[in-house]
């Protein structure tokens, strides 16, 4: 910690105090609690129509905005090659001493994980129709592979594995935009398949398929990101 | 009071920004650099949810046998944005910490100013 009357801490004291200021001034502008977009009510009104998911933030991130999210899990891909290759540099295999976990903790790791990677897999599938979807279905499923490292500190996942699972996944998503782009209304990332009974877990055409696509991916990468990690710890 | 209440979530908001902003500034202990990174995401994040809260409005999602008006439902937009934004925001943590690991491998220490020699 600087010593805040250094030259570095009024200068950085000064320039919070402008910053909330200029803050301060403008929150008092945005009204709070009636949002005044027009495309946010056109997506609640129409979403269930032109759709067919009923989980409108669904529509919205795989529907309408679906070339936004190719976008974001582009910037996932880029973040969880850029760890690989930063910590790839060197690969020393030295054997830490691993204090074998108790029964109690190894064995409840054991009975949960199959669970939590139910519970991720229910959250993608089911993105659609339920709050959740891809991209917490996927934490969900990383955060079962940590329970798995943090109670068998000497257990090892495939990173070969997770690639090839993340690449696929990745591939998937863009394979299914290029398919819209040939068949459906001739763009990239067009609702191509039949929308289906709303409410019914087969509809939104290539809603759920994205989303599985994304869960996926999103999973196998926090896989790959905690295997990497211990690795280097360890 | 009545203020307060309507722009609590904004004031929270931009509190956790500047408590962010304060911690990157100040802290040399790069750890520390990395939580105030986090803390001002999280910042970020709560002032887009809060700009598209509806004042007694419900979660954007249909239910079958459930009637509700579509005008009753919070901004989806933001929703989707923070949605995408969290996952990205833990994965850069992630990619921000090895390359701490590797600093401290090459370094052996964490303070940024012996890192890059720094005098004031």
């Amino acid at each position: 910690m600087k010593d805040l009357r250094s030259p570095r801490g009024i200068i950085a004291l000064v320039l919070l105090a402008v910053i909330a200021a200029g803050l301060s001034l403008t929150i008092t502008e945005i009204p709070f609690g009636s949002p005044d977009t027009k495309v946010g009510s056109y997506y609640v009104e129409n979403g269930r129509e032109e759709t067919g998911a009923a989980n409108i933030v669904t529509s919205v991130v795989t529907g309408y905005r679906a070339l936004d999210t190719l976008g974001e899990v582009t910037v996932l891909f880029i973040a969880a090659m850029g760890l690989s290759a930063v910590l790839a540099i060197e690969k020393k295999k030295r054997k830490r001493e691993v204090e074998e976990s108790s029964l109690v903790l190894s064995t409840g790791c054991r009975a949960l994980f199959p669970f939590i990677l139910l519970l991720g897999a229910y959250l993608f599938i089911h993105g659609h129709l339920t709050p959740g979807g891809g991209f917490q279905g996927g934490a969900v499923i990383g955060s079962a592979f940590l329970l798995v490292y943090l109670g068998y500190p000497e257990r090892r996942i495939s990173t070969t594995g997770t690639d090839v699972t993340e690449s696929l996944g990745g591939l998937a998503f863009v394979i299914l935009g290029l398919i819209g782009f040939a068949v459906g209304s001739s763009y990239f990332l067009s609702n191509f398949l039949p929308k289906g009974e709303l409410y019914s877990l087969f509809s939104a055409g290539i809603l759920p398929l994205i989303y599985i696509a994304i869960g996926l991916k999103v999973g196998a990468e926090f896989g790959g990101i905690i295997d990497r990690m211990m690795e280097e710890t360890r | 009071m009545n203020f307060l209440s309507g722009y609590i979530y904004y004031i929270g908001a931009f509190g956790l920004v500047l408590i962010g902003l304060f911690i990157i500034l100040l802290k040399s202990n790069l750890v520390k650099v990395i939580i105030g990174i986090n803390i001002l995401d999280t910042g970020v994040n709560l002032f887009l949810i809060s700009v598209g809260y509806l004042d007694r409005g419900t979660a954007p999602i249909f239910a079958p046998g459930v009637q509700i008006e579509a005008s009753s439902m919070v901004d989806p937009v933001p929703q989707a944005l923070v949605l995408t934004a969290i996952v990205i925001g833990a994965s850069v943590l992630a990619l921000a910490l090895s390359l701490t690991i590797k600093l401290y491998g090459h370094y052996g220490t964490l303070n940024l100013e012996d890192i890059r020699g720094q005098r004031w």
